[in-house]
């Protein structure tokens, strides 16, 4: 009976090309287990997931709709991961973002596009980085825990949207918790008339290519990953540990403002409690499963955005519940994760 | 008034308790060297598990038993990629919480459909060993559960410090090389700890499911596992300090709700946030921690 | 009779074969050194006898027993116990709780009782330890004292000592050589892992050569010379670097007053320290590991804020200068510790740059043919093996050190420190940095040198300092300094009021 023993060698350079592949076949496969649990085909379920929001014109759309604030939350989070500065927070920003714009859209009333929309974008950007501010100063001053502050700070931008959505922004004749409509020139136009797409795609395509040039070809974008990948060598090196990290947490806030902007100004027009249902986190997701780099956070984007888009699918054509998308998109996380590990070890006949 | 400090510490005790539970859980996770950012799902798996076992068969203790045994086979599955495999704590921890929470939704609809009065289940009952005495019978009425988690403190301090067990887990989570050099497993002792911790953090989310709400809901944890991350860190690692970071959590969190009936013209969401706010600063006080369980974060390889 | 026997033992890590093909036998009650350079495979080979590493290939067998030891627990267990170079001891425990570790008797934990235990221990075996005592505070000989305790405590009768005496100073080497003879005595085997010739040649029974994983040859001390067994060891004639006996001294271009720093745990491990270094002169601080060397040539580095006192480099006040400011003034940094100067990720010519970056950036923009120019012409001259788009994990440690190197002295710095700087390096590594140390001096630069290879001191310096605890115990010019003396002052038993080249003078005893 031959003996295996698992032993560490170097991945070969085909595995990152494989992995993604791979790590979407086996989160199907585990997941399946709940398709069948809803008493439902699994491969009917993927089939919603995968193909069908790609089969006509509006789901296609949608798909890149759905897309929208994760390549700005995916885009944020990644950019500060990659300075080795843990922005759990990104949801807290991206709803710093959302109020600004939702509060700009009431003062802006009567201002054209031309000033508005750029005032939105700058006001979200302005919000997010504000909302980052505490905690990257707690962290580089005092050493505190960027993940506790940050994560703490979710919670309580979500009181503070209760309070304005409760108190001074309620509609008054409808008693509804959301902030008056935004004002005509701060909305963000669409890019296909009669669809839901709006500017704010073009705003995240932009922010990731800009992203990825900072990042690959700035002498910022250097001295961040230095300190992301080796903080010691980097401060031995005479880099400013302490201001680079600030700024990648403040640009990284304000990246996910730019995401809660977009969804006020492109999507829902007014400040509602369930405008990010967990976008920050799948920030997290994206930016992960993109390692880190900005063109891969694109693709994760855009794939996260279809399986979200197929989610709605799934649960209409077959009454799976449509929180199997949010548990597809975890798992697709956890196995990634292990996956990059694993790749490191061979099985050998001993 | 004195009708108010008397509701004030039995709410305190009642708000502490999940905390306590959590934050001891991830006592044992960090202890030995790992952050389990998976908390917050754990505490929602462990309300909506128990729960459902709850309602299905009627029995709140077989629902807290499912509990219990969710949150070890949680802690395990945690272990084989955070011990096992050794990825990034951080994001795992997190996969982990997005999945759990996921899931329970998931099951939640799947067993209850979409009901237009949420489920309810008589939930577990309060009871004073002081009956009906002024102060302290009102103060002291509270659930099982309530009495279990304070005891768990001095139990838990007795565990990590006088038992060959806790020395295992001080060891592994402070310096693993020396730990694995003297023979012991470090990914078993890592495993058994996340299990432990694992199956505490789901019973501070049974506690809301089947004592205090007697529901299950979308907002039933609300953060209160990320409130047991920072708290871990005020209670600078150790048993004594997680009981005085619940109480002050709690106190704060009970002083809000009441704060607002005597009629103090501030927005409740302040009162809502203070707490949080309260843990920040506190962490900020309490600095810079010599106590950090020197592994922690560092997964554990040998050749 | 055999106490072990490892035959045929193969281990390799990717590309490189760490043991191969290697036998090797230990008689019982014999004390048997194993030789060889670092990187020869002995550690690796006494880490297979206790179970951290899994061989590829090989058998061992113990006490005529066939074993197979696939953990620590497992080699615990048929008595064999092994004191690293690293301490395995958790510093928040006490020495008690550290020596309870291994054991499986109770689940209760009384601190009374394992202290008690230990305490009888420490007087069965003769060897002093303070139960109570967190290890943390405890000196580095205090702990090596707790580790030997630990593998006697457990039973052992194979102790495996690696590199004992590197961090021990000349006397405590004579009470650890003192207390192996006991060991002996008492039918123990003790396998003696060093690259120290004398040492071996003192304590050591027979003796196994190591040389690029093979065994070399096995020997009677008495039946070989040190010159022999350096041969074996090297597999050549071992050449060191020359030096000029006179050279002119220029200015002080590094002047150190009244320094102090306090170390992680907040001790004050740097105590009003001065001295000064001179244009074209290699100055050298010996001292055992442990002593404040690391703490100065951090504050040097720049990398930790002193406590108090002033430096001057080129007469400018650099004592509040971050790392950025002191490679403007033309400070060389060669630091301790490789993975802390460089980002393991990032490429050869990545971090080659990154020190100086701004000379190549066009408004923020990385110029990278330069970047790459610039490694090119680097690997080229300090005959890096490495191409400039590698990761700089991927090098081996010397090569690594190349690049530190490339990096820090071909800007032509006035002042260089060199801290370690052939620490963990083979001997081909090894004679090249130095030569370069030799050159910078040779050039004109103010060189520090602080190394605990007494060694290399007095072969590289023009004068010579020592610490200890953190002070100058005595400035000696390198021709009239001698071992023992330089021994005696390094374990703090005698100091030299010198009053040359401006040291501080502190009697101590």
């Amino acid at each position: 009976m031959p003996k295996y023993r698992i032993e560490r060698a170097p991945a070969p350079i085909w595995m990152r090309t494989f992995i993604p592949i791979a790590a979407i076949v086996v989160t199907f496969f585990l997941t399946s287990i709940l398709v069948i649990w809803a008493k439902a085909n699994p491969l009917e379920a993927y089939y919603q997931f995968l193909i069908s929001p790609l089969s006509n014109k509006v789901s296609a759309i949608e798909v890149l709709v759905k897309s929208t604030p994760l390549l700005l939350t995916g885009a944020a989070v990644a950019f500060a991961f990659s300075c080795g500065y843990w922005n759990i927070g990104a949801e807290g920003q991206l709803y710093a973002g959302a109020i600004m714009g939702a509060w700009l859209g009431i003062v802006l009333k009567e201002v054209s596009p031309f000033l508005g929309i750029p005032l939105m974008l700058a006001g979200g950007f302005l919000a997010g980085m504000l909302w980052a501010l505490p905690p990257a100063v707690l962290k580089v001053k005092l050493n505190v825990d960027e993940v506790v502050t940050t994560l703490l700070l979710n919670s309580v931008i979500l009181f503070l949207v209760s309070y304005f959505l409760n108190g001074p922004w309620r509609d008054p004749v409808s008693m509804w918790p959301q902030s008056p409509e935004i004002a005509h020139g701060t909305v963000f136009f669409k890019l296909i008339p009669r669809s839901r797409l709006h500017f704010g795609f073009i705003v995240a395509v932009v922010v990731i290519l800009i992203e990825w040039f900072v990042l690959a070809r700035t002498a910022f974008g250097l001295r961040m990953r230095a300190v992301g990948l080796g903080k010691e060598a980097a401060r031995f090196a005479g880099v400013n540990v302490n201001r680079t990290m600030l700024s990648a947490a403040l640009i990284s806030g304000g990246i996910a403002g730019l995401a809660g902007v977009g969804e006020i100004a492109g999507i829902h027009f007014h400040l509602i409690e369930a405008i990010s249902d967990g976008l920050g986190y799948t920030g997290i997701i994206i930016a992960t499963l993109g390692a880190l780099n900005p063109l891969g956070v694109g693709l994760a984007a855009l794939f996260i955005g279809l399986i979200d888009t197929g989610a709605q699918s799934v649960s209409r054509a077959l009454g799976v519940p449509i929180y199997l998308g949010n548990v597809v998109q975890a798992t697709l996380l956890l196995v990634t994760l292990a996956m990059f590990i694993l790749q490191n070890y061979r099985i050998r006949r001993v | 008034m004195d009708l108010f400090l008397i509701g004030l510490i039995a709410a305190t005790l009642r708000v502490a308790t999940p905390l306590i539970f959590g934050t001891l859980g991830e006592l044992f996770c960090e202890r030995s060297g790992v952050l389990n950012l998976g908390i917050e799902g754990i505490m929602f798996l462990g309300a909506f598990s128990s729960f459902a076992v709850a309602s299905q068969t009627g029995s709140l203790w077989l629902g807290l038993l499912a509990g219990i045994i969710v949150g070890i086979i949680a802690g395990w599955l945690m272990s084989l990629l955070t011990v096992k495999l050794g990825v990034n704590q951080h994001v795992s921890g997190l996969g982990f919480t997005l999945f759990w929470t996921g899931f329970s939704l998931y099951g939640f609809r799947l067993i209850f459909s979409e009901p237009k009065v949420p489920p309810k289940i008589a939930p577990f009952l309060q009871a004073s060993p002081f009956g009906d005495m002024p102060v302290l019978g009102p103060i002291f009425e509270q659930y099982l559960l309530t009495y279990v988690a304070f005891l768990l403190v001095p139990v838990v301090w007795w565990l990590v410090n006088r038992t060959r067990f806790g020395l295992k887990i001080r060891a592994v989570g402070e310096n693993p090389e020396a730990a694995d050099a003297a023979g012991l497993n470090v990914y078993r002792i890592r495993t058994q700890g996340l299990m432990i911790g694992g199956a505490l953090m789901s019973v501070g989310g049974a506690f809301l499911s089947l004592a205090q709400l007697g529901a299950f809901t979308y907002g039933i944890i609300a953060g209160r596992g990320w409130v047991c991350i920072a708290l871990i860190i005020f209670a600078n690692w150790k048993a004594v300090g997680v009981l005085w970071g619940a109480l002050i959590f709690g106190g704060v969190a009970a002083l809000q709700l009441r704060l607002q009936t005597l009629g103090f013209d501030l927005p409740y969401e302040l009162f809502l946030a203070l707490p949080y706010l309260v843990t920040i600063i506190a962490l900020t006080i309490a600095g810079r921690n010599a106590s950090v369980p020197a592994a922690l974060l560092k997964a554990y390889k040998r050749e | 009779m055999y106490a072990v026997q490892m035959s045929g033992i193969v281990k390799r890590f990717g590309e490189v074969l760490a043991n191969d093909h290697i036998d090797f036998n230990l008689f019982q009650g014999e004390i048997h050194a194993l030789l060889g350079e670092n990187g020869a495979g002995k550690t690796t080979l006494m880490r297979i006898l206790y179970g951290l590493y899994l061989s590829d290939e090989g058998e061992i067998t113990v006490n005529g027993k066939f074993s197979k030891i696939l953990s620590p627990k497992d080699a615990i267990q048929i008595g064999i116990g092994m004191v690293t170079q690293h301490f395995t001891l958790v510093p928040t425990l006490s020495v008690a709780e550290n020596l309870a570790l291994g054991e499986e008797s109770s689940f209760i934990l009384n601190p009374v009782v394992i202290q008690k235990n230990v305490a009888e221990a420490s007087q069965s075996f003769g060897i002093q330890v303070k139960p109570r005592a967190l290890v943390r505070y405890l000196s580095v000989g205090e702990q090596q004292r707790v580790e030997i305790l630990k593998a006697l405590y457990h039973n052992a009768r194979v102790l495996i000592l690696d590199e004992p005496t590197a961090v021990l100073v000349p006397q405590e080497v004579e009470a650890l050589f003192e207390a192996l003879e006991r060991f002996r005595k008492d039918g123990l085997s003790v396998i003696f892992i060093s690259h120290k010739l004398n040492e071996v040649m003192t304590v050591c029974d027979r003796i196994t050569v190591l040389r690029d994983g093979r065994v070399v040859g096995t020997v009677e001390k008495t039946a070989t010379t040190q010159t022999e067994l350096a041969c074996m060891m090297v597999g050549r004639e071992n050449f060191g670097v020359s030096r000029r006996e006179e050279h002119a001294q220029g200015e002080v271009m590094l002047q150190v007053e009244n320094l102090g720093a306090r170390d992680k745990k907040g001790l004050l491990a740097l105590k009003q320290i001065s001295f000064s270094v001179r244009a074209g002169e290699i100055f050298g601080i010996a001292g055992v590991s442990g002593n404040g060397q690391t703490e100065l040539s951090q504050v040097l580095a720049g990398t930790l804020k002193p406590s108090g006192g002033k430096y001057w480099v080129g007469g400018k006040d650099m004592t509040r200068a971050d790392p950025a400011q002191l490679s403007c003034a033309g400070v060389g940094r060669i630091a301790e510790d490789r993975h802390a100067s460089l980002v393991g990720e990032l490429t050869v010519a990545e971090n080659m740059a990154l020190e100086y970056l701004d000379e190549f950036v066009n408004n923020g923009i990385l110029d990278r043919t330069r970047i790459r120019k610039n490694a090119d012409k680097l690997i080229l001259e300090y005959q890096i093996k490495a191409s400039a788009d590698d990761c700089i994990r991927t090098l081996s440690g010397g090569n690594m050190q190349k690049v530190i190197l490339a990096r820090t002295l071909s800007r032509q710095p006035s002042v260089v420190i060199a801290s370690q700087p052939t620490r963990g390096l083979d001997v081909g590594a090894t004679d090249y940095v130095r030569g370069k140390l030799l050159e910078q001096r040779d050039r004109g630069a103010a060189v520090l040198l602080l190394s605990e290879d007494l060694d290399e001191i007095m072969a590289l310096a023009d004068r010579i300092a020592v610490i200890y605890e953190g002070q100058i115990m005595g400035i000696i010019p390198a021709n009239e300094a001698t071992k023992e003396q330089l021994g005696l002052m390094m374990s703090g038993t005698a100091s030299v009021t010198h009053g040359r080249g401006g040291s501080a003078e502190r009697d101590h005893l």
